[in-house]
């Protein structure tokens, strides 16, 4: 598997990435960003058709901090895109701890401190593509999921991670329905998990994680659909078979474990040809893999990924 | 008055869509979800004027009942032309894939495809040109249409379908009554019903 730098996204895709690195640079960017919405908020949605429908690859604008922490999934808190930003704040995110077991040889209760004080902190630039075919781009702190698991020493035996949920209806009314199976698990396969570009994210835009985003720690994982990305984790096992994940046992003929962003693959019942980049106003084609397909394709060689959905 | 309260929905969005952030961050999706509900609102409103006068006695409303109908129809022409012109920018091959690969619009355009001959035959003229019973028979199928108009939204939610139920279930109510109105003990005999639906959409017209 060839992978020289884990952030090497290529220029032409994140082009705020390497602006964004550059923590003086970004201070810049974070204000050219707000001057740049303030301004666009003068004009029109309309006029901004104009900017992607020209040939060519469309760019990768960095979102806006308010729309990252506006228009979430997290039925936790409620089902409506506005419920997650209205009813996470009274979540107690301090203290945290996460309950590490399984095929593993380091079980145990770790607290937030312990588990990343430690660890190598990174800053990713990523794209997320949620399965209801809207994305957006997001600049994410924290760190790569491989440094933590290592710790642990997981077995050979162990082929797959399974990732749970905070369960506790006081504080995430949500749970009170049974929309979804509480508490919501999710899980990836051994190769996933370690895959450099798999993230334990605990900040956003430099500041601490909102609690509407996953606060304090939740999983990225770039080249699947959003709900891999499960939020406030308070329980990492270590197993052998795939875990039965929350929206799996939701709608089974509509949820796979794998996910992975395929725009030939439709839902059953919508396309994933395209998705609308929040911020945009034309469509965009899917890419495969989320674009992140020179990096992880190979992990899915010889896999009829219409099967393995 | 009625037809500016019928107008405010559609001033509200208005409103909103030319305020930055006032239909949020996904305005696009927004604008077809507000003009969907309110479809499904006015076909609601407008299926209820009968029961509201025959059982609350509120028969002032039978005037609105066209304009009501007609706006049903205004709510889906503009979710139908967000859908088209807006979010698919009129891209004709793509949308016609989607139709046919996807049920919920495939129902969502059957909804609105005969949606278009109620609103087309609802004047005075054509009650008269069609006649009574046929009239009234043409009309009914805005049963149909309710239902396929709340299949549409259940197909199109992704887990949370609590709304479109109860939608569904005001649909059924609705339906129901007009059953038992027909059907039960006390009423008309059904021969007679038909012109009565027809002229009373004559006589409380404007």
């Amino acid at each position: 598997m060839l992978i020289r730098k884990p952030d090497d996204i290529k220029p032409s895709e994140i082009t705020p990435e390497r602006d964004y690195v550059n923590r003086r640079a970004f201070l810049k960017l974070a204000g050219g960003v707000g001057a740049i919405a303030a301004g666009s908020a003068l004009a029109p949605r309309m006029l901004q058709s104009a900017i992607v429908s020209s040939g060519g690859p469309p760019e990768d604008k960095l979102n806006t901090w308010d729309q990252i922490t506006s228009y979430n999934n997290y039925y936790e808190f409620g089902t409506e895109k506005s419920d997650p930003k209205d009813n996470a704040q009274q979540l107690r995110t301090s203290p945290w701890s996460i309950e590490v077991g399984g095929l593993c040889k380091k079980p145990g209760h770790y607290g937030y401190e312990d588990l990343f004080k430690p660890a190598n902190h990174v800053d990713r630039v990523y794209r997320l593509r949620c399965v209801e075919a809207w994305s957006m781009v997001i600049p994410w702190n924290g760190y790569v999921l491989a440094d933590i698991l290592k710790r642990f020493e997981p077995d050979p035996r162990a082929k797959y991670v399974k990732f749970t949920t905070l369960y506790d209806p006081q504080q995430m009314p949500g749970q009170r329905r049974a929309v979804l199976q509480w508490p919501y698990v999710e899980g990836l396969r051994m190769d996933e998990a370690m895959h450099p570009l798999t993230l334990l994210v605990t900040g956003l835009y430099g500041k601490p994680l909102p609690n509407q985003d996953g606060a304090p720690v939740r999983l990225v994982v770039p080249w699947k659909y959003g709900f891999k990305g499960i939020k406030a984790i308070v329980k990492i096992e270590f197993v052998e078979q795939p875990p039965l994940t929350a929206w799996m046992q939701a709608a089974p003929d509509e949820y796979g474990f794998y996910a992975n962003v395929n725009p030939q693959v439709d839902h059953p019942r919508w396309t994933q040809s395209v998705e609308r980049r929040i911020g945009e106003f034309r469509r965009r084609p899917t890419l495969m893999f989320n674009g992140y397909g020179d990096q992880v394709a190979s992990l899915y060689t010889g896999m009829d990924l219409r099967k393995y959905f | 008055m009625v037809f500016a309260a019928c107008l405010l929905p559609a001033a509200d969005l208005g409103w909103r869509a030319l305020h930055p952030d006032g239909l949020g961050v996904n305005p696009i999706e927004e604008a077809e979800i507000f003009t969907g509900l309110w479809t499904l609102r006015f076909l609601a409103i407008t299926l209820a004027v009968t029961p509201a006068r025959r059982l609350l006695h509120l028969g002032f409303l039978a005037r609105y009942r066209r304009m009501f109908g007609l706006f049903t129809f205004f709510y889906a022409f503009v979710h139908l032309s967000m859908w088209a012109g807006v979010d698919w920018f009129f891209a004709w091959g793509l949308m016609g894939g989607e139709i046919v690969k996807h049920k919920y619009i495939l129902v969502g355009m059957a909804s609105f495809a005969l949606l278009v001959p109620l609103a087309f035959t609802s004047t005075n003229g054509w009650v008269r040109r069609l006649g009574g019973n046929r009239w009234a028979r043409l009309h009914r199928l805005v049963y149909l249409i309710a239902i396929g108009g709340t299949v549409h939204y259940l197909w199109a939610v992704k887990k949370d379908t609590l709304f479109p139920y109860v939608y569904l279930t005001v649909f059924v109510v609705l339906l129901a009554y007009r059953l038992v109105a027909r059907w039960g003990p006390r009423r008309a005999a059904p021969a007679q019903a038909a012109p009565r639906v027809a002229n009373a959409a004559l006589q409380h017209s404007e």
